[in-house]
């Protein structure tokens, strides 16, 4: 409807110019990119690399998308990547040490993850400890929980437990597939399209904005405020720990720290996700596409040879620059 | 006091558009220091608007602005307090700052602007300056008490003194008195007179009330769908024409109250006290097809009243039954779902999303009602009764998409009664429901009450505009600290009675 505003406002031109980049900034910004890359290097649009790409960015978007949800309800979930790393340590262990099913090994991993989300939502709701702050904490107490249950190494198969007995547990096959494309791209489409349609068209989904939008608002119009925050920051733990599921089956082992590099990449695909398509709040789409642009910027730098030690810079840069159209355009 | 030389200021040929709304076409404005003049028209007609362009919150506008016929030029707020105008606007909650004392609020242009070189605050000299400012309006209030801690009058008279502070050559008043009773009201207009005939300040009042027009205003202004209907002075016009003009067409001012007829109690409160006695041992009770009437002055415990019925303040002690069940209202989630419902006297901070458009607004407090299995929306349903509620309301917006943010006070106002209109609910609370509305939305909202009453539905009406409470109401309630200290029959009282009782009397 805002485009056909903008359409029949012929005076509108500079305004309509500057929100039609809002909108679409990150889409044109991949175009761009993919452009440059392949005029560069020709082997970038090929179709095993654009595969390498999307596989590369799974787990990030898997894990950006818990952050979304915990930004509708106008929260930050900081401790995402702990979660991760906790889900990692948690699957692996149940096989290597304990050799159980892959079913209940996932289960059993996802299911003990999601007390993070308990903490952060008692915390949060209950307690009142602004939502920075509390996820910062349980991000650092979940890194440790993680690090002293496997007695601050890694674990992989064929290594003696803690106490030392030996471990005859693997990683099943069906377990790696998880990390392996198309199985991990698969998933990945799917939790952001599951988390699209519940977000935009259930409401339960419409909920989590409005709470998000004016809380007070939302308790006086009879939403049970409390009971949805809650929520958010268990399904933002939910989809961590999912993340931390496929990146285990994606190193077949459990590091320490290993979901810690996941923080930064995922705040960064939900921010720059915002402006997508006009929205101005989170959104499932936008996250995916602000995981694409960090994922096509990394890869084609990494196939430039640029150091690795010098790709933060580079990206960081896009993210502010993603983040200057959002907030820049707001401002007006 | 002697004849000076008064300025004169003048806005010719304003325009002013916004994304898919033109909010002002050719516009000329004119008043002069000294007076008083009144600018009025129905909601989104263009009046915060042009004030805002005089008041420097625009840069994007077209038009030139003179003062003394020397061309000046208003771009930024900065601007316009150069030149000695100042504007308190229609949204309160907007303009203070929530974690600041009243005294820093108050004191807030002096200490951002007039600091020059100066490091340190003085802030003895900062609460006792704003100390003096409250005394000169007649209020009593705690310097130091934090702006988010004060009710919606208390910010709208923290709002004046800021306004009044400095020395002013005009000052707007965007909807000064819609939060105020009538004592606040008067107190507000003596300055104004004060400020007018001794200080020689001109000042540019709105209001949707009538009659406080006629009370203080000598010249008026009436604008409709962003342009200049007529300026002329007050004499010699009558309520009818200015709503005629406003309106482009004749109303009666006069509200016909619906026939309804009335039936058993259905909802009773009885010895309800809040926790901390904001409101005590309240005993009322509504008939079906009832409207009954809560009066009081400001800060007699309205609102207060209507938000421990709700549950969103907490219940010391007390009993709510509805149809003859015992309702345990924790919170106003439980409420909702036994059949409560609420509209909040502050709309910007309880009542609307402003970040979203107005459908999703409308739904949010019945969304129930437009999903299927699973709790999936049914969007088209959904936007089919936004629309058809935006036209019963009359809400001026050029689409049911629109963000809530870019709508006018009043049109927010009624996007915030319409969400509670929509929802299916046995009781409804109404808390200064037209607070911002024209008298043509005024009197559709009044109807749909009255449709509600006419399905048997019970409704509570709290106002400090005694005019609507006699209008719509079957019974009322008056309320005075905190207690209810008389239950009149709307149709064997008047003002004074209420007045009466609602000021201590009995
Ligand atoms: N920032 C904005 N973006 C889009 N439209 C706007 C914006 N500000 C105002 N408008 C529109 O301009 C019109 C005039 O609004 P304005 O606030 O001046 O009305 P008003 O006369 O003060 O009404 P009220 O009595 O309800 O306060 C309205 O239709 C409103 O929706
Ligand atoms: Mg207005």
């Amino acid at each position: 409807m805002n485009e056909k505003l903008e359409k029949t406002n012929g005076q509108f031109n500079m305004a309509g110019f500057l929100s039609f980049i809002n909108k679409w900034g990150t889409v044109i910004a991949i175009f761009l990119l993919v452009l440059f890359f392949t005029l560069a290097m020709p082997s970038f649009s090929s179709p095993s690399n654009l595969l390498t790409i999307l596989r590369s960015i799974s787990i990030v978007t898997v894990i950006a998308i818990g952050l979304t949800i915990s930004l509708t309800v106008n929260g930050l979930d900081l401790s995402i990547g702990s979660t991760a790393t906790f889900t990692d340590s948690l699957v692996v262990s149940m096989f290597v040490w304990y050799s159980m099913s892959t079913v209940t090994s996932i289960v059993a991993a996802v299911a003990i993850a999601l007390i993070v989300g308990a903490v952060n939502a008692f915390l949060i709701v209950k307690v009142k400890i602004p939502d920075l702050l509390a996820t910062l904490s349980t991000m650092f107490i979940f890194e440790g929980v993680a690090m002293t249950y496997t007695g601050g190494g890694s674990i992989s198969e064929g290594m003696p437990r803690l106490d030392g007995t030996p471990t005859e547990g693997v990683l099943p096959p069906t377990f790696d597939f998880i990390g392996k494309a198309p199985y991990i791209i698969i998933i990945m489409l799917l939790v952001v399209a599951v988390v699209h349609i519940f977000l935009n068209h259930t409401k339960h989904g419409r909920y989590l904005y409005v709470v998000g939008g004016n809380i007070e608002a939302a308790r006086l119009s009879g939403i049970a405020v409390d009971r949805y925050r809650t929520f958010a920051y268990i399904l933002s733990a939910f989809f961590a720990a999912l993340g931390g599921i496929m990146l285990a089956s994606r190193i077949g082992s459990a590091q320490i720290n290993a979901g810690a590099g996941y923080l930064m990449p995922a705040v960064a695909a939900a921010f720059i996700g915002l402006s997508f398509g006009g929205k101005g709040k989170p959104n499932a789409i936008g996250t995916f596409v602000g995981a694409v642009l960090v994922g096509v910027l990394e890869n084609g730098l990494v196939m430039m040879s640029v150091p690795y030690y010098s790709l933060n810079i580079v990206k960081g840069a896009v993210l502010a620059l993603a983040l200057a159209s959002t907030y820049y355009y707001k401002k007006n | 006091m002697g004849q000076q030389k008064r300025t004169k200021l003048e806005m010719k040929n304003i325009s002013i558009e916004f994304p898919g709304v033109k909010a002002l076409s050719n516009v000329d404005f004119e008043v002069e220091s000294g007076r008083i003049h009144a600018l009025v028209g129905a909601n989104g007609a263009g009046k915060s608007t042009l004030m805002k362009v005089l008041s420097g919150a625009y840069d994007h506008y077209t038009g030139s602005i003179f003062i003394n016929d020397k061309e000046v030029n208003i771009r930024t707020p900065r601007d316009a307090k150069e030149l000695g105008i100042d504007i308190v606007y229609q949204e309160v909650d907007v303009a203070l700052i929530p974690y600041l004392d009243v005294a820093e609020n108050i004191m807030l242009d002096i200490l951002v602007n007039k600091m020059k070189g100066k490091q340190f605050v003085n802030w003895r000299e900062v609460h006792a300056s704003a100390r003096r400012v409250l005394d000169r309006l007649g209020i009593k209030l705690d310097t130091r008490k934090l702006a988010q801690d004060l009710t919606l009058a208390e910010k709208q008279m923290v709002l004046i003194a800021r306004a009044i502070a400095e020395e002013r050559r005009f000052l707007i008043l965007d909807e000064p008195t819609a939060p105020l009773s009538n004592k606040e009201t008067k107190e507000l207009f003596r300055i104004v007179r004060d400020l007018a005939y001794n200080q020689d300040v001109g000042v540019i009042f709105i209001s949707h009330r009538l009659p406080e027009l006629f009370e203080i205003c000598e010249d008026i202004t009436v604008m409709k769908d962003g342009q200049l209907v007529t300026r002329r002075k007050m004499e010699g016009l009558d309520g009818k024409q200015i709503v005629e003009l406003m309106l482009g067409k004749k109303m009666d001012e006069e509200y016909l109250k619906h026939n309804v007829e009335i039936g058993e109690t259905i909802f009773e409160v009885k010895n309800l006290s809040e926790k901390d006695d904001a409101v005590k041992d309240i005993n009322i009770h509504v008939r079906s097809g009832e409207i009954i009437g809560i009066a009081g002055l400001v800060g007699a415990g309205k609102t207060e009243l209507c938000k421990t019925i709700f549950g969103a303040l907490p219940i010391k002690s007390g009993k709510i039954k509805l149809h003859n069940n015992l309702l345990n209202i924790k919170n106003p989630h439980i409420a909702v779902q036994q059949g409560l419902a609420l509209v909040p006297e502050e709309r910007r901070k309880e009542g609307v999303l402003v970040e979203e458009p107005v459908y999703s607004n409308l739904s949010a407090a019945s969304l129930s009602n437009f999903t299927g299995s699973l709790s999936f929306l049914k969007p088209h349903k959904e936007r089919v009764a936004a629309v058809k509620m935006i036209g019963d309301l009359g809400i001026k917006t050029p689409n049911e998409n629109q963000k809530v943010a870019f709508l006018s006070g009043g049109n927010q106002q009624k996007v915030a009664v319409g969400k509670w209109l929509m929802a299916d609910a046995e009781i409804y609370i109404f808390d200064e429901p037209t607070k911002g509305v024209d008298v043509g939305a005024k009197s559709d909202i009044f109807d749909l009450i009255g449709h509600l009453a006419g399905l048997g539905k019970g409704s509570i009406y709290a106002s400090s505009e005694l005019s609507e409470i006699l209008a719509i109401t079957d019974r009322i309630y008056v309320m005075y600290d905190g207690e209810i200290v008389k239950e009149l029959l709307t149709s064997e009282t008047n003002e004074e009675e209420i007045l009466y009782y609602s000021t201590g009397g009995n």
